[in-house]
C-alpha cells in the first residue's frame, strides 16, 4: 500500500470510492483509494495550520461536509463544504453558549465533536465542544443554537466539574449518538461527567453509568468522576454500545443500564484503557480498540513501546492481538479517540492516526497493518466516507 | 477609522487594511463583522471577553475594554499575540 500525492487513485466508473479524513492539529487532508484500497491519493493540506478537531462527511447526502476549527490565535468556528474541500464557508453562527448577564459565562474554546443527525432530520447536526456543551443545527451546519438543558443546568454543570476536571487539553463533550430508528433517542458522552441518553430529542437527559468504574478511591456514585473515552452504538444492532472508559472497555445491551466490564478479559499486561472504540457496521459482536499505557503517571503510550490493535470477534468475551506491520518495539505514541475507524467494505478496512503523524491502515479487519502517510500534524481525527 | 488587520484574519478581509466605524471599540468591532461576517467572534468570545491571543491597541496604547470611546481618526490595531507551537 502507498501513499501518492501525484496520480489519482484508479477508479471504475460507478464504483464507490473510499475516502479518509484526517484531521490533525495543523490542518487536514483528505485520502482517497482506488478500488483494491492498495493505492491513496493525497488531497491535502486543508486549514494548514489550523486546528481541525474532527472532519466529517455527512453520509445522508454525500457532499457535506463539517470541519471544526480553530487556531493557536483565534476563537473557534465551523467550516462547511459541499463539493469535497474545493471551496469551504464559514457557518453564519458557530457554536457559542448563551451570553451571561455579569460576562462570566463560559465560552467553547474549541468544537470537539460532530454528528450528522437522523435520517429523517436531513438537515440535522449534533456538535459537542469543550468546555462541555451540546449543540444542534437545523440547516446543514451554517447556524448553531445551544441545548440550554444540558448547558446551563446547574446539575449537569456540576458534573461537568472545572476546567481542571477534564482533559490535559480541556473537558470535553463528545460521543453524540443518534438512534438511528428514533431521532429522538440521542446518548452523549463527557470527559468528564459521564454518559448520558434522551428519549425526548435532547430536552432532557439522564446519566447511564452504572457498572461504570471511576479511579480508585472515588465513588462511582459521583457523576462528576466518570470519564467516558469514546462511546459507539453499532450499526447492525442499535440495542447495543461498546465503551472505551479511562477505567475499563465495557458493553451495554439496552433496555439493560448497566455496563459490563469486557475488558477483563484483556491481557492483563496490556490493560484495557485507551481511547478510541470501533465497531464492525455488520456484526455487532465484532469490535476494536487501541490500548494505551494508563499505569502510573498515565504515559498514554502504546504499552510498553509495543502497539497493537485488539479485535473481540464475540463481544468481549475473548480479545485477539492484531500487530502484523506495525512496529515491534520503540514507537511511543498513541491513538486519540476519534483518530480510529472503519470503512463499510467486506472485508472491513481499519484506519488509524497517531499521536505522531502517522496515518496506519488495514485492508482485511487489522491483521495486517500498513503505514500509508506519516510526517502529519499530530493526528486528531480519522472519519471515514464514500464517495462516487 | 483604519484597522489593521494580522495576517490570521486576512482570510476575512483580503489584506492588512480594513476600516471600520464606531464610537466605541465594541461598535467599531461590530462595523468590522458587518463588512466582514464572522470577523468577530474569532477576536471575541460569546461573553464579550477579548479572546485570550488577541491584542487590540488605539492609538499604540492596549485596550481591554470593549466600551472604550473611540475617534474616527484613531487607527484601530489588532495584533495576534504569541500562542506557541
Amino acid at each position: 500500500m502507498a501513499s501518492n500525492t501525484e496520480k489519482p487513485a484508479v477508479q471504475k466508473p460507478g464504483a464507490r470510492q473510499t475516502l479518509l479524513l484526517v484531521a490533525t492539529r495543523k490542518g487536514a487532508w483528505f485520502y482517497y483509494a482506488d478500488q483494491a484500497r492498495q493505492t491513496w491519493r493525497t488531497d491535502g493540506p486543508h486549514f494548514l495550520g489550523h486546528i481541525i478537531n474532527q472532519l466529517v462527511l455527512d453520509p445522508r447526502d454525500g457532499r457535506t461536509l463539517l470541519a471544526a476549527a480553530k487556531t493557536g490565535h483565534l476563537g473557534p468556528t465551523v467550516f462547511r463544504s459541499t463539493d469535497f474541500g474545493r471551496t469551504w464557508k464559514e457557518a453564519g453562527r458557530p457554536p457559542a453558549f448563551a451570553a451571561s448577564a455579569d460576562g462570566n459565562g463560559r465560552a467553547v474554546d474549541h468544537t470537539f465533536w460532530l454528528t450528522p443527525g437522523h435520517a429523517d432530520e436531513p438537515d440535522v447536526w449534533y456538535a459537542g465542544t469543550s468546555p462541555q456543551g451540546l449543540f444542534r443545527s437545523e440547516d446543514g451546519g451554517v447556524n448553531w443554537a445551544p441545548f440550554s438543558c444540558i448547558n446551563d443546568d446547574p446539575q449537569y454543570r456540576q458534573w461537568m466539574g472545572t476546567v481542571q476536571d477534564g482533559t490535559p487539553d480541556g473537558p470535553k463533550m463528545h460521543s453524540i449518538i443518534v438512534d438511528p430508528r428514533d431521532a429522538a433517542h440521542l446518548y452523549l458522552a463527557m470527559s468528564g461527567g459521564g454518559v448520558h441518553e434522551s428519549l425526548d430529542g435532547g430536552h432532557s437527559f439522564t446519566p447511564l453509568v452504572d457498572g461504570l468504574e471511576v479511579v480508585e478511591g472515588f465513588d462511582p456514585a459521583e457523576i462528576t468522576f466518570h470519564d467516558p473515552h469514546c462511546v459507539r452504538l453499532c450499526p447492525s444492532n442499535p440495542d447495543r454500545l461498546y465503551q472505551q472508559n479511562h477505567c475499563g472497555i465495557y458493553r451495554l445491551d439496552r433496555p439493560a443500564r448497566r455496563w459490563q466490564r469486557i475488558g477483563r478479559n484483556m491481557p492483563a499486561a496490556v490493560g484495557d484503557i485507551g481511547f478510541p472504540m470501533v465497531i464492525h457496521p455488520r456484526d455487532a459482536d465484532t469490535a476494536w480498540v487501541f490500548p494505551m499505557d494508563g499505569t502510573s503517571v498515565w504515559p498514554r503510550t502504546s504499552p510498553d513501546g509495543k502497539p497493537a490493535v485488539y479485535a473481540t470477534r464475540n463481544g468481549g468475551e475473548t480479545w485477539q492481538r492484531l500487530d502484523a506491520g506495525l512496529p515491534a518495539s520503540q514507537a511511543w505514541w498513541t491513538v486519540k479517540r476519534q483518530a480510529m475507524a472503519a470503512d463499510r467494505n467486506d472485508p472491513i478496512g481499519l484506519y488509524f492516526g497517531t499521536t505522531s503523524g502517522e496515518l496506519w491502515a488495514s485492508r482485511d479487519e487489522g491483521r495486517q497493518w500498513e503505514c500509508i502517510a506519516r510526517h502529519l500534524p499530530e493526528i486528531y481525527a480519522v472519519e471515514t466516507a464514500e464517495v462516487a | 477609522m483604519k484597522v489593521l488587520i494580522p495576517s490570521a484574519l486576512h482570510s476575512y478581509t483580503g489584506g492588512s487594511k480594513a476600516e471600520a466605524d464606531g464610537s466605541t471599540l465594541a461598535a467599531a468591532l461590530a462595523d468590522l463583522d458587518r463588512r466582514y461576517p464572522g470577523i468577530r467572534f474569532r477576536m471575541i468570545d460569546e461573553q464579550n471577553r477579548i479572546r485570550r491571543h488577541i491584542r487590540i491597541f488605539v492609538d499604540g496604547v492596549q485596550v481591554v475594554d470593549l466600551a472604550h470611546p473611540l475617534d474616527p481618526r484613531d487607527e484601530l490595531i489588532i495584533v495576534q499575540a504569541l500562542s506557541g507551537g
